[in-house]
């Protein structure tokens, strides 16, 4: 797994208090692992503030899983 | 119309001298002080370094992580208090009809540290706004009694008080009303507050309102000393469970006390000044005894709101003495501030819960830190000094007042069928 795998697995673990092994790639945020709209918008900003970058809103729209979440990050986050 | 009863089914307390109801009491009784350094953030640059603050508060206890991180301390302890009166009530959860249930809660100020904390965070960055989804949901005053329904399903009547440090009499005296209006069954009320922070010391130091005796913290709140400097500022929770009679016979309840009326006024004079005469707060004394239909050879003790500061102690108790008269030499009168501290916006119902217990347990509270009389205060008034006094006690009455002139008191009777 690589380092920006592993650091949003972390975030995502903190901020929905969930267990590792529910931290799937299929994962959703909000129908597996128990966030609300607000917890979304909560682990964009931190994910931003991580990794150092500005996630607008229509693409953070589109990170809803914690797949998704990864390969964005990885495509985006300054190396 | 017929007013209906209500009665004090459940109690719930975290506060500077104990954690529970229970552990709060015997502090009272014993005497004990709630002051020390301040631990939450470094002094070193404040006037005052001391507070009452909550000792050995581990909300891990008592939520999971995910849900304690939305809720600002103020939050938590309401929870956490609230959780302990409902559990001590033995409401049957299941059974009631949840939209005969409500919640009224005080704060006086709210989510503080959160807000203190986001407006930081946003003046350290370039400007950009980057608040978190949770600030305005974890800082509002209101949200202790959206989350308190939220845990338990009780969709009654629902809303917080804010009335500076009056705010929890006024949330008690208000779900007093609606239960006595028939609005209502059950009521979860009392307030909190979480102010023990850069912001509630600065902002409290600012207006040398705070003693600064940081050599001896544990004799600083001393309500009717002269030489007291100032209130101690405290921090934690206070919750009753508000019944009517029938509804908790019925289900054959514990009743610790029954509220048998209230009052509120104002002084309409200044933000923060007593009213020199005491106006507002001797009309408030008389409104509630009117509504209780008692008279004031009644009442055996009076909680005050006695803060230990120069001038509101005094006025204070001038007023007593003009409501009682005669009788002021008869009741026992004392200040729980000298021991827990000021709670602000919780005040009122720990003090109302210091009330019910006095009542239960034929014992009144002293007010600690006594040294030297006040040439300012008659010397044959009982003002319970340093050691709590065993006396029956039938009518117990607690007054409130916060800034913005906002006067509140309220009546507490033994239970009798």
């Amino acid at each position: 797994m690589s380092e920006i795998a592993q650091k949003v697995k972390q975030i995502i673990i903190e901020k929905l208090g969930v267990e590792e092994s529910e931290v799937t790639p299929e994962a959703s945020f909000t129908n597996d692992l128990g966030a609300d709209s607000l917890d979304t918008v909560e682990l964009i900003m931190e994910f931003e503030k991580e990794f150092n970058i500005s996630i607008p809103d229509d693409q953070a729209e589109n990170i809803a899983t914690v797949g998704q979440a990864i390969s964005y990050l990885e495509q985006n986050a300054k190396k | 119309m017929t007013f209906k009863r209500v009665v004090v089914t459940g109690l719930g307390a975290l506060t500077p001298i104990g954690n529970t109801y229970q552990e709060y009491w015997k502090g009272l009784k014993e005497g004990k002080s709630g002051a020390a350094p301040i631990t939450k953030f470094d002094t070193t640059l404040f006037k005052t370094k001391f507070a009452c603050e909550v000792k050995n508060f581990e909300i891990g206890n008592f939520m999971d992580r995910k849900e304690a991180r939305k809720l600002d301390l103020f939050a938590q302890y309401a929870m956490v208090s609230a959780d302990e009166a409902v559990k001590d009530s033995n409401l049957p959860l299941q059974e009631l009809n949840p939209d005969r249930v409500g919640v009224i809660w005080g704060s006086g100020i709210g989510g503080l540290i959160t807000f203190s904390e986001e407006v930081k965070s946003f003046a350290k960055g370039d400007g950009t706004p980057r608040f978190n989804p949770f600030f305005i949901p974890k800082m509002i005053a209101d949200l202790s009694a959206g989350h308190i329904s939220i845990k338990y399903g009780f969709r009654g009547p629902n809303f917080s008080t804010v009335s500076a440090c009056a705010s929890s009499t006024n949330a008690i005296y208000d779900a007093f009303t609606y239960i006595r209006l028939g609005k209502a069954d059950v009521m979860v009320t009392g307030g909190s507050e979480a102010a023990v922070a850069e912001a509630g010391v600065g902002g409290f130091n600012a207006m040398k309102a705070l003693s600064e005796r940081n050599d001896s913290p544990e004799t600083a709140s001393r309500p009717y000393d002269k030489d007291r400097d100032g209130f101690v500022l405290g921090e934690g929770a206070g919750a009753l469970i508000l019944e009517e009679y029938e509804h908790a016979k019925k289900r054959g309840a514990k009743i610790y006390a029954e509220v048998v009326g209230g009052g509120m006024t104002a002084d309409a004079y200044h933000i923060t000044a007593p009213h020199p005469e005491g106006l507002g707060i001797t009309r408030v004394m008389q409104i509630a005894l009117e509504e209780a239909g008692l008279t004031v050879a009644d009442v055996d003790y009076i909680n005050t709101h006695g803060t230990s500061t120069p001038l509101g102690d005094i006025g204070e108790i001038k007023a007593i003495q003009r409501v009682f008269g005669e009788h002021a030499y008869k009741v026992n009168i004392s200040s729980t501030k000298s021991m827990t501290g000021h709670l602000l916006g919780a005040a009122g119902a720990i003090e109302a819960l210091a009330c019910i217990m006095a009542i239960n347990d034929s014992v009144i509270p002293p007010t600690i830190n006594h040294f030297t009389d006040d040439d300012g205060l008659d010397p044959n008034l009982n003002l319970t000094f340093n050691i709590a006094q065993k006396r029956e006690v039938n009518v117990a009455l607690s007054n409130t007042f916060g800034f913005g002139g906002h006067n509140f008191s309220i009546i507490l009777k033994k239970y009798k069928g």
